[in-house]
């Protein structure tokens, strides 16, 4: 007991005479004011580079007449997620033009869509790399964690000195929250490929990229497009928290609404959310099973 | 040359093995080994040959360094220390890109758990081996078509391996490993995984598609039926070790240590064990020009009531009776010829006793072991197949 109130008697002592407390905050400025002054000619470029596509992609979306997009959802359902499924789709998109809501939703398409592809370009390599190599692994694993964890509100705000306003920074925020998962469970399904079947594959003499096309990536295939369907579920949620930095969409709405106190307007935006979600959910949940009975 | 020839092989796992190395190489055992540098030796100074269309077969418990053996001989694992040479050439230090052609042309490998591809079918596991080769779409495919038929699969080629049961999976694996034609084939314990009905079925078929074959075939079991029946030749392996190599009667009759012995103790000894192993040579035989004065003679001598009857080549005519003989020579008659019955029970030197022992029981002549061309080799008594099965060494003179 004696030892114990020494030992809290020298810490109250220590805090009265200050330890410096360490200043992550001000280092944090630095580091981003210095990164902005000097990548930003590179993360201006690429700015320029994505926005042009994401825009693009909204436009086409948003110019397409709905009926054909719906039409599109509907026999996609249908096609691997069975009828059910494809009657939801249906009554739940005639809902959302019916409540007009239909651009909107479609600009947020435009971002889930943008997002998840660069997640799939930059995340199945990078699983692929830390499923081969440990040293990648150990690298890798600990920044997942970071970045699955930090509030994504944190890092929200850095994204608008290097990137702007508007959609840019919303995809590349989403990105960092949603890719996690295609990374991690590519590099799972990897692992998880059975001793014999790598064996199989060398004792062939198959060379990496043989291995990687006829067995890995076949036999890992599932787990990644599980990874692929939480990388959706993610995007379409960090898409609507996006929206406080400009990305518009669904989420623009709802935080307008927020802004306004207007209930009714947020309620209706909350349910096209919903319905997106369901839809993406249910369409890319059975991605894995289809294919062959 | 030896178309395997594995040189003073030792396999130690774990990093910085150069000590533990050292003390292999000194004769100190694993244990001590693992307990003073943590590393876990998989395999000690293995010296192994096998020759051009051999079927070798290693076998031994789990632990006992058989899969390491079998993994050091396409280069899945690289031992520590010695050489594996192939067809002369040592695999260890093969540049990796001579070493993938080695694999993808040379040796095919038959895997315990049948290691078929879920996402291919039938056709395409058996092309795998071609395919990854580069081999045109159309020639693997008539290649693969012609391995699945000759291990009587045809119909099933664009069935999914679920479909099919084990025995059927693995017909699959070994229809992949003979589809790229490789001069050896390594198989992993291939029958362990399968019902007992089944893997008999499967020997059986292995030994007819390596009679017609030939491939040289490095074999892994723990099974010493399975040992006995498919293995030109066996080593026994004990901790890492090669204990005994030897023909399958070698390690039966003449086991090299006590571990030997237990091991090959509860085996079904009629099936592995042939006429040829436990025959003795005959006490006495005559010709059919010797008079039966000579015939009573040889019999009285060696205790016998009856004898065979051999031509000039030594090729079996059949067997006298002593009363058929004595009643000769009181009639003044000076030929056996007339006394000679022909219903003698032969067998061949590789039939298993198993085979025989029905016969035996019923026999009242000695079973005759005759060669293909009735030359007569030896004899079976009841006696000496006894003491085979019991696990004796023959006599040689009995």
């Amino acid at each position: 007991m004696s030892k114990i109130a020494g030992l809290s008697s020298t810490l109250q002592q220590l805090w009265a005479e200050g330890i410096p407390r360490i200043p992550l905050a001000e280092w944090t400025d630095r580091a981003i004011a210095y990164l902005t002054v000097h990548c930003s000619d590179a993360t201006q470029a690429m700015s320029e580079f994505l926005r042009e596509r994401i825009i693009n992609l909204q436009d086409t979306l948003i110019s397409l007449p709905p009926e054909f997009i719906v039409l599109v959802f509907v026999l996609l359902a249908w096609w691997l997620a069975g009828k059910k499924i494809a009657i939801f789709t249906a009554i739940g998109l005639l809902f959302i033009i019916n409540i007009g809501l239909w651009d909107v939703t479609m600009q947020t398409l435009a971002l889930v869509i943008g997002a998840v592809f660069l997640c799939i370009l930059i995340g199945i390599p990078l699983g692929i790399l830390a499923a081969k190599s440990h040293t990648a692994h150990r690298i890798i694993s600990p920044i997942l964690d970071f970045m699955q964890t930090l509030p994504a509100f944190v890092y929200l705000l850095p994204a608008i000195p290097f990137f702007g306003l508007g959609v840019v920074p919303a995809v590349i925020t989403t990105i960092i929250f949603a890719m996690p998962p295609v990374i991690r469970l590519t590099d799972l399904g990897i692992r998880q490929v059975p001793e014999e079947l790598v064996e199989l594959g060398k004792s062939y003499g198959s060379t990496f990229m043989q291995m990687l096309l006829k067995i890995e990536l076949p036999l890992a295939r599932s787990t990644i497009l599980a990874g692929i369907n939480q990388c959706i579920m993610l995007s379409l949620s960090m898409v609507v928290i996006a929206a406080m930095i400009g990305a518009k969409g669904l989420g623009g709405v709802v935080w307008e609404a927020i802004q306004t106190l207007n209930m009714g307007m947020g309620f209706t935006a909350g349910v096209a959310i919903v319905i997106m979600a369901i839809i993406l959910d249910r369409l890319t949940q059975n991605l894995g099973k289809t294919t062959r009975k | 040359m030896h178309k395997i020839d594995l040189q003073n092989l030792t396999k130690i796992y774990g990093s910085n093995p150069e000590k533990a190395l050292e003390m292999v190489r000194a004769g100190v055992d694993n244990d001590t080994i693992r307990q003073k540098t943590k590393l876990v030796v998989g395999m000690r100074q293995v010296n192994l040959f096998v020759d051009e269309g051999e079927s070798f077969v290693i076998m031994g418990l789990s632990g006992s360094g058989k899969s390491t053996l079998l993994r050091c001989v396409n280069g899945l694992i690289r031992p520590t220390d010695g050489q594996v040479l192939i067809d002369g050439k040592d695999i260890v230090t093969m540049p990796s890109g001579e070493l993938l052609q080695f694999r993808r042309r040379k040796m095919a490998m038959v895997f315990q758990r049948f290691a078929l591809l879920p996402h291919r079918t039938i056709l395409h596991n058996v092309a795998y081996g071609l395919e990854v080769r580069g081999m045109s779409r159309d020639q693997r495919t008539e290649r693969a078509a012609q391995a699945i038929k000759m291990v009587g699969l045809q119909g099933w080629e664009d069935y999914y391996p679920d479909n099919l049961s084990g025995g059927m999976q693995q017909r699959v694996g070994l229809a992949r490993a003979l589809a790229t034609d490789p001069d050896i084939l390594l198989m992993d314990e291939p029958f362990s995984a399968l019902d007992p009905l089944i893997r008999q079925e499967m020997q059986d078929e292995l030994l007819e598609i390596q009679s017609k074959l030939q491939k040289t075939i490095v074999f892994i079991t723990h099974d010493l039926d399975e040992a006995l029946k498919i293995g030109d030749r066996i080593a026994l392996m004990r901790a890492g070790e090669v204990v005994q190599t030897g023909e399958p009667e070698d390690i039966l009759l003449s086991p090299a240590s006590d571990y030997v012995a237990r091991f090959v103790e509860n085996v079904d000894r009629s099936k592995a064990l042939t006429a040829g192993a436990v025959m003795v040579k005959p006490r006495a035989v005559v010709h059919p020009k010797d008079g039966p004065r000579t015939a009573l003679h040889l019999m009285e001598r060696n205790g016998l009531s009856t004898l065979y009857v051999l031509d000039r080549e030594g090729r079996l005519r059949g067997y006298i009776q002593a009363e058929d003989a004595s009643a000769l020579v009181k009639q003044g008659h000076r030929q056996l010829e007339e006394i000679i019955l022909e219903d003698v029970p032969t067998a061949l030197p590789d039939t298993p006793l198993a085979d025989l022992l029905e016969t035996l029981a019923h026999t009242r002549v000695p079973i005759a072991v005759v060669d293909e061309d009735k030359v007569l080799k030896g004899v079976l008594v009841r006696g000496s197949v006894i003491a085979g099965l019991a696990g004796e060494r023959r006599p040689e003179n009995e």
